[in-house]
């Protein structure tokens, strides 16, 4: 996973603005120039204030989803059904860390360290993918989040890949090739209960129809709702509009959930032949902008365990840290 | 007891202590003090399970036992064999990290020795996990020296999580009722021979550390009979709460 396609900005926007004008136009235009030439900017390179304004934001939103994303999985490890999953799992969830800490790299090079951004998302001034903020409650919630929301995310990380900031394209590259994988493992564990006892297929179908609304809510609101993204466009920050990537999802998705004989809860949801299209009822975005304001069922939850992770890590970081200290106190008792 | 049966519990123990200590260092996972240390108990806790199933394979084809998942994620407290120690939540991370060099280099005494085995699967397998175990005891390593020389609040913790560990660590060398079969049989040298093997590693280390070995009192026992701390049961409870939703499926 587990990059949402729905990057929060904060609105009040107005100083930012002023940095933008006093960016030199020459540079800038050479900048543009380079991008529409399809070169990667790299991190000594000239940039304008909003450009890395704006790929600090991406990159730690989509970083802090990583590890914010390991959490609903996480928890369910230590109950996976067999060797099989449980190693599965395990090696699953460990590249998701793995993946932000890549993205935090990435993130560095623009110039805001690991711990701002991490304290950011602490004091929640710093989002993650709202998708994280509900609950996995059974199983079968994990083969959907693995299949599903890997599937969704992939859509939007292969797209990103081709932006123009150079760690960012190389750190996805990667991580799409992992989540090729994850997918892979995710779409299993999934045909595993689809196909499985009635029992099994009761359970897939309830979080199928529990996870809906926050998968379509994840490509982020819909395009004629959208504002400020076609300098972000023109910047190859933005590789793809809301839609077009919700679109493409379902495309490839719909059909696969259909086939096992599973519903989706949405009785419009259609592939219109006439335009190649997919319809489908609006999702309830005034719910999606309260969980981004913190009133999901499980922002608090996931901001309390990073924030027990943190503090039962600080004597541990300190340890690593702090050379200086170490020094004063390095003499062992005997 | 005859010998096929002591080789059996042999196994057993062994494979136990691989999966639960296994277990529990993956409940760090996503919770870990810095993310690449996340990465690298994610990463051993695979191992260890992944120990554990091979070892579990060897009682499925060589003595007739049940599928792995079935044996692993079905049985109770009581028909477990593994140690006290493995069993302890994961507590602090100097907790965990303690158990992990403690646990480490025993497992890596006890594979040296049956890389010598004259039990063939022994030797296979000990062959296969060697180049892991060589990574789990350097990473262990590395931390218990770093943390014990970077001041005095983790040198403390470090001492006071040794302190803690280490009469259960000795649970992990409680004799099994036969042992001396195996022995004759140059299956493997005993538990009283890894134990002493064992501290000749873990002493160097905790020298460089500037660890104090706690005074050599009994050690923790009654794994090895199925007897155990409530802390098990727990566990295999949370372990086995969707494969024992229908033990039948495939899941």
């Amino acid at each position: 996973m587990y990059g949402g396609g729905y990057i929060f900005d904060e609105p009040n926007r107005k100083q930012q603005r002023e940095e933008q004008l006093h960016d030199d136009p020459e540079k800038l235009a050479a900048f543009e120039a380079r991008i529409a030439r399809g070169e990667k900017i790299e991190p000594g390179d000239w940039m304008p204030a909003e450009y890395r304004r704006q790929l600090i934001r991406l990159i730690e939103q989509h970083a802090h989803s990583e590890i914010i994303g390991a959490l609903p999985e996480g928890t369910w490890i230590t109950r996976a059904p067999g060797f099989k999953r449980k190693l599965a799992l395990i090696a699953k969830v460990q590249d998701e860390v793995g993946h932000g800490q890549l993205l935090y790299n990435a993130a560095e090079t623009l110039g805001k360290s690991r711990e701002a951004m991490i304290n950011d998302l602490l004091s929640g001034k710093s989002k993650y993918s709202n998708v994280f903020n509900y609950p996995a409650e059974t199983w079968a919630d994990v083969t959907v989040i693995g299949f599903l929301i890997d599937a969704a995310a992939i859509v939007n990380q292969v797209a990103n890949s081709k932006g123009s900031y150079g760690p960012y394209c190389r750190a996805l590259e990667r991580i799409c090739y992992e989540e090729s994988f994850h997918l892979k493992q995710g779409h299993d564990a999934f045909i595993e209960l689809a196909t499985g006892t009635p029992a099994q297929k009761a359970m897939l179908q309830d979080a199928l129809n529990r996870w809906w609304q926050p998968i379509m809510h994840f490509f982020g609101p819909p395009d004629k709702t959208s504002n400020h993204s076609e300098k972000l466009m023109q910047w190859k920050v933005k590789m793809a509009s809301n839609d077009d990537m919700r679109n493409q999802f379902l495309d490839a998705y719909v059909p696969k959930i259909w086939e096992l004989g599973l519903t989706l809860p949405d009785p419009l949801l259609r592939k219109n032949p006439d335009t190649g299209k997919w319809e489908y009822s609006d999702p309830d975005w005034d719910l999606f902008f309260e969980v981004i304001k913190g009133n999901g069922p499980c922002n608090k939850e996931r901001l309390d365990v990073r924030k027990w992770a943190e503090e039962h890590g600080r004597w541990i970081r300190k340890a690593l840290m702090r050379p200086e200290e170490m020094e004063r106190s390095a003499l062992p008792v005997a | 007891m005859q010998l096929q049966e002591a080789l059996q519990e042999l196994i057993t123990k062994m494979a136990d202590d691989e999966l639960v200590i296994g277990h529990r260092n993956s409940e760090w996972t996503g919770l870990g003090p810095v993310m690449e240390e996340d990465i690298a108990f994610s990463s051993m806790a695979q191992d260890k399970i992944g120990h554990a199933l091979a070892l579990y394979r060897i009682l499925q084809e060589h003595f007739g036992g049940s599928d792995p998942d079935q044996f692993a994620f079905l049985r109770n407290a009581e028909d477990f064999r593994c140690c006290h120690f493995v069993e302890m939540p994961i507590g602090s991370y100097d907790f965990s990290l303690m158990r992990h060099f403690l646990f480490d280099h025993a497992e890596t005494v006890r594979y040296q020795a049956l890389a010598q085995s004259k039990y063939a699967p022994f030797q296979h397998l000990a062959g296969k996990v060697k180049g892991e175990l060589k990574y789990h005891t350097l990473h262990a390593d590395a931390w218990i020296i770093q943390l014990c020389t970077a001041g005095k609040e983790s040198r403390e913790r470090m001492q006071a999580a040794l302190d803690t560990s280490f009469q259960l660590a000795g649970g992990i060398f409680e004799p099994g009722p036969a042992e001396e079969l195996l022995i004759a049989e140059e299956i493997y040298p005993g538990e009283a021979a890894l134990y002493t093997q064992w501290l000749g590693h873990i002493s160097p280390v905790m020298e460089k550390a500037g660890l104090v070995l706690p005074e050599l009192t009994a050690p923790v026992y009654g794994g090895r009979t199925g007897k155990h701390t409530p802390h098990l049961q727990q566990l295999l409870n949370e372990m086995g709460e969707v494969f024992r939703l229908d033990p039948e499926a495939t899941w």
